[in-house]
């Protein structure tokens, strides 16, 4: 079967080191507005009525978004086995956090306004503030972490994971900050979403949070690039690289070199465009919410923003996919940690055929839900949350 | 090396929250399909009830679904969070189908299920009757590919290990995407779903109707889920997934262990009624026995023998001495790399390195590994017989009772007679946990007694896990029990309560004692 298969290994690594940036991009773009409106619920929204309008602004359609970071777990397991052992046991403590946020998120939005009580009501708000906030600040935290390189290796007889750190090392200064980052990204992006689709107060405030969180990830992400450049080091394959190896990462070697990471922006300077985008995407939406002029191009502002801090992050480890801190040799690359080449060809043409079908309906039934939110809209809907 | 309490609480939560989730799951397969016919009669027909009944059972549809959501995020990062061994050794395999159930049919159900709520004003008759089919259509695939996951710990096809990258990888696409096992159990868990689905639209009908209530949405409620509840209960076991039972040592295994069946015996096979496992001394305390009915149940032949444990324990040990082989080849293929004679050797005899593995647990050099120590390792692939045997009884007796109840309730309805007897409506919503019963047990049966192994015959359970600190899981297991028993409360608790409040149309006499309810607050539509 494998002599059937029209692209080499390395060249099948790389379109899976992309797709995995799309779909996670995709969780970024798409759940990432939902993350933050509950995130910033308690800010914008201060009456019932206002929190209504606010959830469900996000109501027809977070259950769908949800599905972008399931397909970036399944993509992770099925594409980049070795990735998703050691990584998701390695933040044990961490994952689980953000799973108690995540599974709060569901029953709060569904369950939220089922009963009329102000206590119950308040306190699913406050539910869904914090899964919105620690959900974000989780995933932050984590990609701080690997930028940093994490206490992790493997047992070269079993090939077993072996994780040396535990949960507080994570919360180091440089991660807090990509942490709080990722808090204002998706804070920036739920208010676009508010200060486009809502009315009077909500888009008010919003418009307010919204310029304020883009000027605070403007700033952030610039500090973090500094850092990046002059306080971190970066990791470099520094033995011959065979694209088409079997997937081992423990037959390199690894050089460390403080700003390391920006090494590929000088190979390849079009990947200036990345945080390019993370930058003036977040400039142009705080221009545009404080002015007053919040639709569709602001909100696709913050989106382009969002992608470009990604794919900022994603350029500067290429090939690395989870640096080692502890084993900087063991660490995982493009070239060593991905799946076989028969399952990275089947995963592809499954997702050729299926992404494409999945953007087509979401795409519609964004169309059949569009326009916006009032206190009114809500009440003649019979089931809206 | 291996921290068996960290293995042992890993196995526990793995359990808790895979039943927890299952839970939810059954009644989305079952309410989605009944509520894409309830609805396919209100477009044909253009009767504004049954376009009430979809929206009512909708929304009960809907509180379950939060739940189902919520819990099963939970379970696809489970395997990288506690099992990273397993996720290295067969992430190759085991995640393609988990990534295409996300692709293909999470997507499709989540992405359809806000505008089945929020689309009834914006969507046409006919517009919004397709987004709930494809609701129903993406929760049943969901299953398929969740299913085929599954299938393939009980039944690894189409892979091989790859001594280079120390792993399963897949080299037969096909063959994992129509294994037998997979197959079978797809069809035997969605009909069980779809059960579930019409005893709880039975049982919350059949309560409208004690009190008078809603009596019009409740009779043709009942109608449906009767016939759908019936055709459900007897694919439930015409289809059952005995039939995947005999494809492999395991699951053969497994049956014997099912029937406590010790021994071989000339077929066909007898059937244990009752029976007292003993499994130190490995034979039956007590038996109650049924001639020949189990060789005929589990080979669908007169003349094939059914294998007794003790038999299959000494075919295990003869494969436990050739997975020392294999595991030896291994360690001296990882060493000398370029021995093509190893890695020819290899090739023929790496299926029994997973038996090999089992031994890791008494002696970490294999080749020093002692007869008893052998014996031992061959005995582990017994699974515990006392709860397989008694969990397996329960699930058939409660199936067989379900298709009775179900066939007594179409027949009546038949005849429009179900709402006159109150002692019929009484057995209804009495029956109602039943069909989670059975369930739970047949989650139990299938996946307790694939033990040993987290792969069928390739990785052992034990081997598998990550290797995390008693602390970590103590954490885990807190928050998920505390969690889970407050979600369990406040779900039963808001779906109670829009039970309760019923359809909520001017038209029914109100229910006289729901002012009397204490603390009772009117609900938001």
């Amino acid at each position: 079967m494998e002599t059937l298969i029209p692209l080499d290994y390395g060249t099948l690594r790389v379109i899976w080191w992309a797709l995995l940036g799309a779909l996670l991009i995709g969780f970024a773009i798409m759940d990432g507005f939902d993350l933050g409106v509950a995130a910033l619920l308690p800010l914008v929204a201060h009456t019932d009525a206002e929190r209504r309008v606010a959830l469900n602004l996000v109501g027809p359609v977070w259950e769908g978004n949800q599905v972008w970071l399931i397909a970036a777990g399944g993509a992770i397991f099925a594409a980049w086995p070795l990735l998703y052992a050691a990584s998701f046991s390695g933040f044990y403590l961490a994952m689980m956090l953000a799973l108690l946020a995540l599974i709060l998120r569901p029953v709060g939005f569904k369950y939220r306004s089922k009963l009329e009580n102000p206590r119950w009501r308040g306190s699913w708000d406050a539910a869904l503030c914090f899964s919105g906030t620690i959900a974000a600040l989780v995933f932050g935290v984590a990609m701080g972490n690997v930028i940093l390189g994490v206490p992790s290796g493997f047992d070269p007889d079993t090939m077993r994971p072996v994780y040396s750190g535990h949960f507080f090392q994570l919360f180091t200064p440089f991660a807090l900050l990509a942490g709080v980052l990722s808090v204002t990204l998706v804070a920036m992006h739920g208010a676009a979403l508010l200060a486009w689709r809502t009315e009077d107060r909500v888009a008010a405030r919003a418009r307010r949070w919204g310029a304020r969180a883009a000027l605070l990830s403007l700033a952030l992400f610039l500090i973090g690039g500094f850092w990046v450049a002059y306080g971190i080091q970066g990791h470099a394959i520094t033995s011959l690289v065979d694209p088409g190896a079997p997937s081992n990462p423990l037959t390199k070697s690894v050089a460390l070199q403080t700003g390391g990471w920006l090494r590929n922006f000088t190979i390849w300077p079009a990947m200036w465009l990345a945080p390019a985008a993370g930058a003036c995407g977040a400039l142009l939406t705080a221009i545009l919410l404080s002015i007053g002029r919040a639709g569709l191009l602001s909100f696709l502002a913050s989106s382009a923003s969002f992608a470009g801090v990604i794919l900022t992050a994603g350029f500067a480890l290429f090939p690395f996919i989870l640096p080692s801190s502890s084993q900087p040799a063991a660490g995982l690359t493009v070239w060593d940690a991905s799946s076989s080449h028969l399952t990275l060809w089947i995963m592809l043409l499954a997702t050729l055929i299926l992404l494409p079908i999945v953007t087509a309906y979401t795409a519609w039934v964004y169309r059949v839900m569009r326009g916006k939110v009032t206190a009114e809209s809500i009440d003649t809907a019979p089931h809206a949350y | 090396m291996i921290d068996f309490d960290v293995v042992n609480l890993s196995r526990f939560q793995f359990a808790a929250t895979a039943l927890y989730h299952f839970l939810f799951v059954p009644l989305t397969l079952g309410l989605s399909f009944l509520l894409a016919i309830m609805e396919s009669v209100y477009v044909m027909t253009g009767r504004a009830i049954w376009k009430r009944m979809t929206m009512f059972w909708g929304s009960l549809f809907g509180i379950n679904f939060a739940l189902g959501v919520a819990t099963g995020i939970v379970m696809e990062f489970q395997f990288g969070m506690n099992w990273s061994y397993y996720s290295h050794y067969v992430g190759d395999i085991f995640g393609a189908p988990l990534a295409i159930e996300g692709l293909m049919a999470f997507f499709l159900e989540a992405t359809f299920v806000g505008l089945f709520f929020f689309g009834w004003d914006r969507l046409s008759k006919l517009g919004h009757l397709v987004v709930t089919w494809l609701v129903a259509l993406g929760t049943n695939l969901s299953a398929l590919w969740i299913l085929i996951a599954n299938g393939w710990m009980q039944n690894p096809v189409g892979a091989v290990f790859n001594p280079d990258t120390m792993r399963m990888e897949m080299t037969d696409f096909a063959a994992v995407l129509f294994n037998p096992v997979a197959q079978a159990k797809f069809v035997h868990t969605v009909s069980a779903g779809y059960t579930a689905g019409a005893m709880f639209v039975m049982a919350i009908s059949a309560w409208y109707l004690l009190r008078k209530r809603h009596i019009d949405l409740a009779k043709r409620s009942m109608v449906v889920a009767a016939s759908f509840g019936l055709a459900a209960s007897l694919s439930v076991v015409v289809l059952g997934d005995e039939s995947g039972y005999l494809t492999t040592e395991h699951q053969k295994m497994k049956i014997a262990a099912m029937e406590s069946m010790w021994q071989t015996e000339p077929p066909p096979a007898s059937f244990n009624l009752i029976a007292i496992p003993n499994q130190a001394e490995r034979k039956n305390d007590f038996a109650l026995e049924i001639p020949y009915v189990m060789g005929i149940i589990g080979t669908r032949s007169l003349t094939t023998p059914l294998l007794g444990i003790n038999e299959l324990v000494a075919r295990a040990e003869t494969r436990v001495r050739n997975g020392i082989v294999a595991y030896e080849t291994l360690r001296h293929i990882r060493a000398h790399p370029d021995d093509q004679a190893a890695r020819k050797r290899f090739e023929e005899i790496w299926p029994d390195l997973g038996y090999g593995l089992l031994l890791k647990r008494y002696t970490q050099d294999l080749s020093k590994a002692t007869d008893d120590q052998i014996r031992q390792a061959a005995f582990d692939t017994v699974p515990n017989v006392a709860p397989l045997f008694w969990t397996f009884r329960i699930m058939v007796t409660v199936g067989f009772y379900l298709i009775l109840f179900f066939a007594t309730a179409f027949l009546l309805a038949s005849r429009g007679r179900l709402d006159v007897s109150p002692r019929m409506l009484k057995i209804a919503l009495w029956s109602l946990p039943l069909p989670w019963v059975a369930i739970e047990c047949g989650w139990l049966v299938a996946e307790y007694g694939r033990q040993p192994w987290v792969i069928e015959g390739v990785l052992p359970t034990y081997y598998a896990a990550s290797g995390l600190t008693l602390t970590d899981l103590a954490i885990s297991l807190a928050v998920f029990l505390v969690l889970y028993t407050a979600l369990l409360v406040i779900g039963v608790k808001v779906m109670l309560r829009a039970i309760r409040k019923g359809p909520g149309d001017a038209s029914d006499p109100l229910d006289p004692a729901a002012p009397g309810v204490p603390g009772r607050i009117p609900l938001q539509a």
